[in-house]
């Protein structure tokens, strides 16, 4: 048997060199960075400073509370929604299905700046900074819950509810015992597809909430002005939240590509 | 019978309500982009002023010529570069593979201010300036993993003994891939393809942390236009409600374009 001339494996080589030296380079940078001080001497002085500054710990309770709010917010708008489409027996649901997605192939910011527009109109605009925050995060992050419940709803075979039926369980019990806990991967994916960026994107807090909501993401943007250590140790805590959160729900395992539902 | 209707209009209207809500902050600026006012709320005349100074101003014509060449390159790179790493890694050892994947899905659960951080740091740390480079690397870094995870099911969906078939018909290993295995994963890649030009299209913090000095695209541009009131913000902000609606309009016919072909084919089938 001769040798191939080449190697299929070898197509990897590019993308593994650029996940190095654009990837996990940088997340060492970091580690280093948050770890040692201006002179670059070892130093767990940003993380004592991080973690005994009173307001600083407000602000992350406060941010961690919006991030919740607006997660609830979309799991209980996007689950009946994403259940009635599922359930429906409407010939063309996937039409209603893209108007639900269709809003987000706007630029980001242009869709932020239409709220924006809509509550400076109708007075709210400075007015209640964290409303119009939880509103425009709900707002943009909407589609990202949708899509992955959805997806799992669509998969529950329907046997399973006629056998539910048969066997004496009302519409309620159906839910809970036999759609809740089939729909769980589907809210698991979508609750960190929103709970993230609900803690770290500032465009939304910056815009609708008049920079009076100051959020995680917020503090990394100012120390990177001023501090590129403190701002590091910021990051560094919000990636080990990230991969514990991420490894606690298993979300390693699963390929599911849930912004890749280009219908 | 009665309580089923009143069943159904509930869920019709709990879908109308949201779809409502979603639709209401974008159709009053469509609206408005055709009355001649600065405000939203005030009266005016039909026109298309607001398009005009959108089409008169060079500035904003330059950021959004910067936008879409750089998620073109941007999204061009990033397929390349995913699909490549998808094939090598689908036929890696098991190992390498898990290690790849993983590499591949930091960007994917990161926060993409940790993203955008780390490397803004990385480049001056070793002395990079930012440059166009170093932003087209910055979009590339968000880009490619998803590019990798819509090319890989349709690897695992393809059949294998087809590439072995060529081989042993006499095709050479780079042969082989090109004609056989490339058009059983084209579909990955383009809807790959497709979502890289959305996510860069989209970006704004990686975009703001990588850039040269005095770069904008749309997202930096219109952040910045409403943050920080100039003299001329009121006349650019109503010119961004004609670009709002003009993305929108474009979407929604590309939107109904793609799907005609299907929905056709669906609509003879039954």
């Amino acid at each position: 048997m001769k040798l191939p001339r080449f190697s299929r494996k070898t197509l990897c080589i590019p993308y593994a060199v650029f996940l190095i030296f654009f990837v996990i380079i940088p997340m060492l940078v970091i580690l280093v960075y948050a770890f040692t001080d201006r002179s670059m001497h070892f130093s767990f002085g940003n993380f004592v400073k991080f973690f005994s500054d009173p307001t600083k710990l407000s602000t992350i309770a406060y941010s961690i509370v919006i991030a919740l709010i607006t997660t609830a917010a979309c799991l209980l708008i996007a689950y009946p929604v994403a259940y009635i489409l599922a359930r429906s027996k409407m010939k063309k649901k996937y039409v209603v299905l893209m108007l639900f997605v269709l809003p987000m192939w706007i630029n980001f910011v242009l869709r932020v700046n239409a709220i924006r527009e809509l509550f400076n109109w109708i007075g709210l605009l400075g007015e209640t900074n964290y409303f119009n925050t939880v509103f425009g995060m709900v707002y943009d992050f909407l589609p990202f819950m949708i899509l992955p419940l959805y997806t799992t709803l669509m998969k529950i075979d329907p046997a399973l509810y006629e056998a539910s039926a048969d066997l004496g369980g009302n519409g309620f019990t159906a839910f809970t015992r036999v759609t809740l806990p089939l729909s769980l991967p589907g809210v698991m994916s979508g609750v960190t597809m929103v709970f993230l960026p609900s803690m770290t994107n500032y465009v939304v807090s910056d815009m609708l909430g008049n920079s009076m909501v100051t959020i995680i993401g917020k503090f990394i943007y100012e120390y990177f002005g001023t501090d590129w250590h403190m701002g590091s140790m910021v990051a560094l805590i919000l990636l080990i939240v990230v991969f514990v959160s991420t490894w606690l729900t298993g979300g390693f395992s699963s390929e599911e590509n849930v912004r890749g539902a280009n219908l | 019978m009665k309580k089923q209707i009143a069943i159904k209009c509930l869920k019709v209207g709990f879908v109308g309500l949201v779809l409502l809500l979603l639709y209401t902050p974008i159709l009053l600026l469509a609206v408005y982009s055709f009355i001649s006012t600065d405000i939203i709320g005030t009266t005016g005349q039909f026109s298309f002023e607001h398009y005009a100074k959108l089409f008169g101003d060079p500035a904003i014509l330059g950021m959004i010529g910067n936008t879409l060449l750089l998620a073109f390159l941007a999204a061009l790179l990033s397929t390349i570069l995913g699909t490549l790493g998808a094939l090598g890694m689908f036929y890696c050892k098991k190992r390498s593979k898990a290690l790849l994947h993983g590499a591949s899905q930091i960007p994917v659960i990161n926060a993409e201010i940790v993203t955008a951080l780390s490397l803004a740091i990385t480049f001056v740390a070793v002395g990079i300036g930012k440059s166009y480079f170093t932003m087209l690397i910055g979009h590339m870094v968000i880009c490619t993993p998803f590019v990798v995870l819509s090319v890989m099911p349709k690897l695992k969906q393809m059949d294998n003994s087809l590439y072995e078939a060529a081989l042993d018909l006499g095709a050479s290993p780079f042969k082989a891939l090109m004609k056989v295995v490339l058009p059983q994963i084209i579909p990955g890649v383009l809807s790959g393809f497709m979502l890289a030009v959305t996510l860069s299209l989209d970006d704004y913090i990686v975009t703001v942390y990588t850039r040269p000095n005095g770069f904008e695209t749309i997202s930096t541009y219109v952040f910045n236009a409403t943050m920080r009131g100039n003299a001329h913000t009121a006349e650019t902000l109503s010119s961004f409600w004609a670009l709002t609606t003009i993305i929108f309009i474009v979407i929604v016919l590309f939107v109904v374009l793609s799907n005609l072909p299907a929905m056709r084919k669906k609509e003879e089938n039954q």
